[in-house]
């Protein structure tokens, strides 16, 4: 029985519980429901959610566990001759098959008993099973096919068991929650309760996300440490990744591209951010402010792989035609000063924004002070208001920097794919999140060194922006709590 | 106190207000030149967004309209039904290398019929005008009119991708000249076409609709796949974001006691709305593809992906829209005996729900322009096949539009530059709309309290 | 013109420093002020009184043109200091500013070093030209707004962290560092607790010796302390001007009447 079918099963019995749950509550109350404590809708939702919750919970836990369980008693049966680095793949292997095969019985291409019967030398399984799109590598090993039915017995008599547990767990909530249904009882009160814990739930999600993140960074980066050194790769110089092994994977040049690219990014990003929020909040008339707000945000809401071909196909040929090559410093179209321009534009709107509301968090009183001493309004902003709002400008830029230092999109377009320690701003450099993506979407193995690195420069990327980001918030929120 | 002795360092020495004195005329100067450093910003940032706008506009325009070459093509039965009952099994059989000579015919007999075949150019090279997706496009009409075998058929075939490019403007005699796939004469023989009208260039709606094509006939590419793979990716993240958004929302700001809890929960929240999107797509292959096994490149595992890195910005806009419905609602709704529940599901929830669409929307159009955490889950792939229908086709492969546009910048064929534009002109018609929805939203539900 | 040549000749002869004639003021479409003529005298404090939204600040405002940071403000009328109409098109209003220098309802310190706080008037209208002179400056300024005992060891200390009262004199003697002739006062004890408003209103008292002072106040017990002479400003009109003694004991017109005896405020 398909999981679907199994969900619905669940819904149909709460939708009948709500029903049984609600009717009861009426007729308890002699049509009279002023006599019930909580509306009959809260009766009947109270059964419902009896029904649905202990169910789809041990659903849940059991969806989780049983892969693991079956695989871990399967694995116990492999030849022990099996080496350690092997067990993995065979055991992949295992599963493709035994799915296939279960895909074969549902599709009626075999029979229950010819499963039963299947063995590894009539190697027509292969060629059975291709149509169905299940690929095997290779011919099947004896001992793999055993293992395979062996592990397609274990996963259909577990969800058997499942579907049994999680039914009988339905209709015992149901049971239990109608009976339940009198005139006293607090139905509304006791839905409240499982809403509010749904409520608590959600907002959990995002720790949840915080910790999958951290876990899944750190498990393969430690991982990978256990087949790399650790200090070779935070103070390597030279990144040159060979799926042959033997690579070299330090970090320094990612590290330096994306910092030279971040730079060059905030020198364009910020004085023009800057200077237009300034233009705009104190000097531009409303009309000006009407228009130019806008359309200068709209650049905040186009995509980076917007700007990603911006910089492949405009910013970077003209840089190199018109900059690069006259001055005979390079003759690529990607380069540093390609992303990094590209990348301040993006984040024009960023900076201009954040210090926009920073400006106008400094009191009106603090500009009257400075104008009624005879003060122009440059020298008032120069002198007062940008001085008031550093805090919170500092903050800006550190939010602004995090963001260029994680993007992704236009360096992996406009940046290139040579990682090297260059001071030339018109070579083509490379970043950690170009690496990233890199080393993630070529067909490699997925345990070698190469591919986990990977996680090792998404942990370093996280943890550094994570830090830009605590210490920026944490200057914004004093500085705005300065003013309040 | 001191009196206003002549020595005092108080003493006014103030001249006539009708005349600035030296000193006022340079500050009144760097006082204008610092208000132009401003506009020079503003003028930056405007003309930034407006080359951008234009240079994608200007290379992706022409992708929206297609050069195809009308011409009548002889079925005949022995090569294509060589059992001759027209068993459609067996008209399968017959592969697009049956189909591409008779298209070949076809042209090089209209080319000496229109006496436009230049001196020493080859057969070969005259089919060569026609895509390599034509032969596929006669094959299936074939399969679908089983009849058609043996009678001639008038057709309306994709150019290939460089006489396309002629037509456009990208490709000129000159380059022509020094490129490897085509040559000038080639492009006279085309002028001589569309001088009889046998080719035109009109509007391609196949490029919206039709999926992508090889590296090697960048005419035929489209973007139907990964259109539809991203609406998948859409109704996932709606679906998941929005209540559980608004959930998360509603327990921090109606609920949520202050303790650790909580405030674990903001720092995360607002730590989240700031995490790189390329960490989330390492997370996405981490937990949802390597530990949970679901499938890769699926618009389920781009959904659940791109849902974590939205929910930060929906919370966020949810939580402003319920701070502003004013407390006295609150009161008045537990006044009469509603619970801290009902009052909040029956009368906050409902006055903040055009601000959390609002923000709903904005969120989504973020996460409709994402492509790094996508690239990562495995969406980059070539795919050619529409996904099935909901649910099932949520697992299916798919591409989303943010990167099938990588994919194309990724091709050597210049033609794909113009494609990627042009699937950013969809990309922005999509973004543009969301917005205008969101803006108005907001003007008509606006509510000042 | 002629008219301006006797107001001028009066001016001179009765020690006027400032002369309104037919000022009215517009915020957008509220007539804010109606047709005000007032003299104020030099080396004399000059009080405005009357009922909050009556037109007393904003009056105040124009004689230093604040009014110019409010985009839909409009003044119309002469008005005169030291027989120079102030809103002529020739006038630089950075230039007016620092010859009439004004100080606010809420003490408004920078969010700078006391120092830089009083330095900052003589730095941009470049009054000293040196370190020293500029030293001087300072210590004199916060001498004469009395806060000089108080803060002379610590005028490194941000301006911020002074108590009230004494933020308000280091406003002050911000004022007073830039050799202003004229010093408006904009309800300057308003935040402040008694003990403090006594320290400002004695100070008040003696910056007399050295400028026009004209102080908003919406306390009548105020005016009486400090003031000379008091006008008593109604709905946009300027209803009664005259010597404070007078006008307090002896008031001509019913409205000033009902409002110091408690009637209307």
């Amino acid at each position: 029985m398909p999981l679907i079918w199994l969900f619905a099963i669940l819904l149909a019995l709460a939708a009948a519980g709500y029903t049984l749950g609600r009717r009861r509550a009426v007729a308890v109350s002699g049509g009279d429901i002023r006599r019930l404590h909580s509306l009959p809708n809260y009766h009947g939702l109270n059964v419902a959610l009896a029904v649905l919750v202990p169910a789809l919970l041990v659903l849940f836990v059991w969806l989780i566990a049983q892969p693991m369980i079956v695989d871990a008693r399967v694995a116990a049966t492999l030849p022990p001759a099996t080496p350690t680095s092997e067990r993995a793949l065979v055991m992949s292997d295992v599963r493709r098959l035994a799915e296939g095969l279960e895909l074969a019985v549902q599709s009626d291409i075999m029979t229950e008993d010819e499963v039963q019967r299947l063995n590894a030398a009539e190697d027509g399984i292969r060629a059975r099973l291709a149509p169905l799109g299940v690929a095997l590598g290779s011919n099947v090993d004896p001992a793999v096919l055993v293992s395979a039915k062996r592990y397609r017995a274990l996963s259909i008599a577990g969800n058997t068991a499942r579907n049994i547990v999680v039914i009988l767990l339905a209709l015992g909530g149901l049971g239990l929650a109608w009976g339940a249904t009198g005139l006293g009882f607090r139905a509304r009160n006791s839905v409240e309760r499982a809403v509010l814990a749904l409520l608590i739930a959600a907002a959990s999600i995002a720790i949840l996300t915080t910790a999958g993140i951290v876990l899944s960074l750190l498990f393969e980066s430690i991982n990978f440490f256990s087949q790399y050194s650790i200090a070779d790769f935070f103070f390597g110089t030279k990144w040159s990744p060979n799926f042959r092994g033997n690579s070299q994977l330090g970090i320094l040049p990612l590290l330096w591209g994306t910092l030279y690219i971040s730079l060059i990014a905030l020198i364009v990003a910020v004085p023009v951010g800057l200077f237009s929020a300034i233009y705009l909040s104190e000097y531009a008339g409303p009309r000006m402010r009407a228009v130019a707000k806008p359309l200068i945000e709209v650049l905040a809401g186009i995509p980076t792989i917007v700007y990603g071909l911006f910089a492949l196909i405009t910013v970077g040929p003209l840089l190199r035609d018109y900059f690069a090559q006259p001055l005979g410093l390079g003759n690529s179209g990607s380069s540093v000063m390609t992303a990094g321009l590209v990348m301040g534009i993006m984040l024009i709107p960023f900076v201009s924004s954040l210090s926009d509301d920073i400006i106008n968090a400094v009191p009106q009183a603090m500009r009257d002070g400075s104008y009624g001493l005879g003060a122009t309004k440059s020298e008032t902003i120069r002198q007062v208001i940008v001085p008031a709002a550093l805090p919170g400008i500092v903050g800006a830029i550190l939010l602004a920097a995090s963001r260029a230092i994680g993007e992704t999109m236009i360096v992996v377009l406009g940046a290139g794919a040579a990682a090297q320690l260059d001071l030339n701003p018109f070579e083509a450099m490379t970043t950690v999140t170009v690496k990233i993506v890199s080393q993630l979407t070529g067909d490699t193995d997925f345990a070698s060194p190469e591919t986990l690195v990977a996680f090792a420069l998404g942990l370093t990327l996280f943890v550094i922006t994570l830090g830009l980001n605590v210490i920026a918030l944490f200057i914004v929120r004093r500085y705005r709590e300065q003013y309040e | 106190m001191t009196d206003p002795s002549p020595d005092s360092p108080l003493r006014p020495e103030h001249g006539s207000l009708l005349t600035q004195n030296a000193r006022t005329k340079r500050r009144n100067a760097a006082e204008k030149r610092f208000k132009y450093y401003g506009m020079a910003a503003v003028g930056v940032g405007l003309l930034a967004l407006v080359v951008l706008l234009v240079s994608i506009l200007g290379n992706g325009l022409s992708a929206f309209r297609q050069t195809h070459i009308t011409v009548e093509i002889a079925l005949p039965a022995d090569t294509l039904d060589p059992g001759g009952n027209r068993d459609i099994d067996d008209i399968k059989k017959v592969f697009t290398f049956g189909y591409a000579p008779l298209i070949q015919a076809a042209l090089v007999a209209k080319v000496d019929a229109l006496n436009a075949r230049p001196d020493g150019m080859s057969d070969r090279e005259i089919g060569a005008l026609i895509s390599k997706q034509a032969a596929a496009t006669v094959r299936d009409h074939v399969l679908a009119n089983p009849d058609a075998i043996g009678t001639t058929h008038r057709f309306r075939l994709l150019a290939n991708g460089r006489i396309d490019g002629y037509f456009k403007g990208r490709v000129t005699m000159d380059t022509a000249e020094r490129d490897g796939n085509v040559t000038p004469a080639q492009l006279r023989v085309a002028d001589a076409l569309k001088d009889d009208g046998a080719l035109t260039t009109g509007l391609n709606p196949r490029f919206i609709t039709a999926p992508d094509a090889s590296d090697q006939r960048p005419e035929a590419a489209g973007l139907g796949v990964a259109i539809l793979g991203s609406l998948y990716v859409m109704v996932i993240v709606l679906v998941l974001a929005l209540p559980i958004g608004v959930a998360a929302s509603i327990y921090l700001e109606e609920f949520a006691p202050k303790n650790r809890w909580t405030d674990l929960i903001e720092v995360n929240i607002s730590n989240l709305a700031a995490v790189p999107s390329i960490v989330f797509g390492i997370l996405g292959l981490a937990i949802f593809i390597n530990f949970a096994g679901l499938p890769q490149s699926a618009p389920i595992v781009g959904g659940l992906v791109l849902t974590l890195m939205t929910l930060p910005t929906i919370i966020i806009a949810t939580r402003a829209s319920l701070k502003s419905v004013p407390p006295s609602i609150r009161s008045a709704a537990l006044g009469v005996g509603a619970s801290k529940m009902q009052s909040v599901f029956h009368h906050v929830l409902p006055l903040a729900a055009p601000g959390i669409l609002t923000g709903t929307i904005i969120g989504l159009a973020q996460a409709l322009g994402e492509t790094a955490p996508l690239l990562l889950i495995g969406m980059v792939a070539f795919v050619r096949e529409y996904p099935d229908a909901p649910p099932e086709g949520f697992f299916d492969p798919a591409t989303a539009l943010p990167v099938q546009i990588y994919n194309w910048t990724q091709r050597a064929d210049p033609a794909f530059v113009e494609r990627a534009s042009g699937a950013i002109i969809v990309l922005l018609v999509f973004l543009v709309a969301m917005n205008t929805v969101a803006v108005l939203l907001r003007r008509r539900f606006e509510r000042r309290w | 013109m002629s008219d301006q040549t006797t107001l001028q000749e009066q001016a001179i002869m009765d020690d006027i420093k400032i002369s309104a004639r037919n000022v009215q003021v517009h915020y957008g479409d509220t007539h804010a002020i109606k047709d005000v003529n007032v003299d104020i005298r030099d080396k004399m404090v000059t009080a405005f009184i009357g009922p909050s939204g009556c037109g007393k600040s904003t009056f105040l405002r124009c004689i230093n043109r604040m009014n110019d940071t409010i985009d839909i403000s409009r003044v119309e009328g002469t008005i005169l200091i030291d027989g120079e109409d102030i809103y002529d098109a020739k006038v630089d209003p950075v230039q007016l500013r620092a010859k009439v220098g004004m100080v606010f309802q809420k003490p408004n310190p920078f969010p700078k070093s006391i120092y830089d706080n009083v330095a900052y008037g003589p730095r941009i209208h470049g009054l000293s030209r040196s370190k020293a002179e500029l030293d001087e400056i300072v210590e004199s300024a916060l001498k004469r707004a009395a806060l000089w005992a108080e803060v002379k060891d610590r005028l490194s200390a941000p301006g911020t962290g002074l108590s009230g009262g004494q933020q308000q004199r280091l406003c002050i003697a911000r004022a007073v560092a830039t050799a202003p002739e004229v010093l408006l006062m904009d309800e300057p004890c308003s935040a402040l607790d008694p003990i403090a408003t006594a320290q400002v209103e004695e100070l008040i008292d003696e910056l007399r010796q050295n400028y026009s002072v004209v102080i908003v106040t919406h306390s009548m017990q105020q005016a009486a302390r400090v003031s000379q002479r008091t006008a008593f400003f109604h709905l946009g009109h300027l209803v009664e001007f005259g010597d404070t003694g007078d006008i307090f004991t002896n008031p001509q017109d019913k409205r000033t009447e009902s409002y110091i005896t408690g009637r209307i405020g």
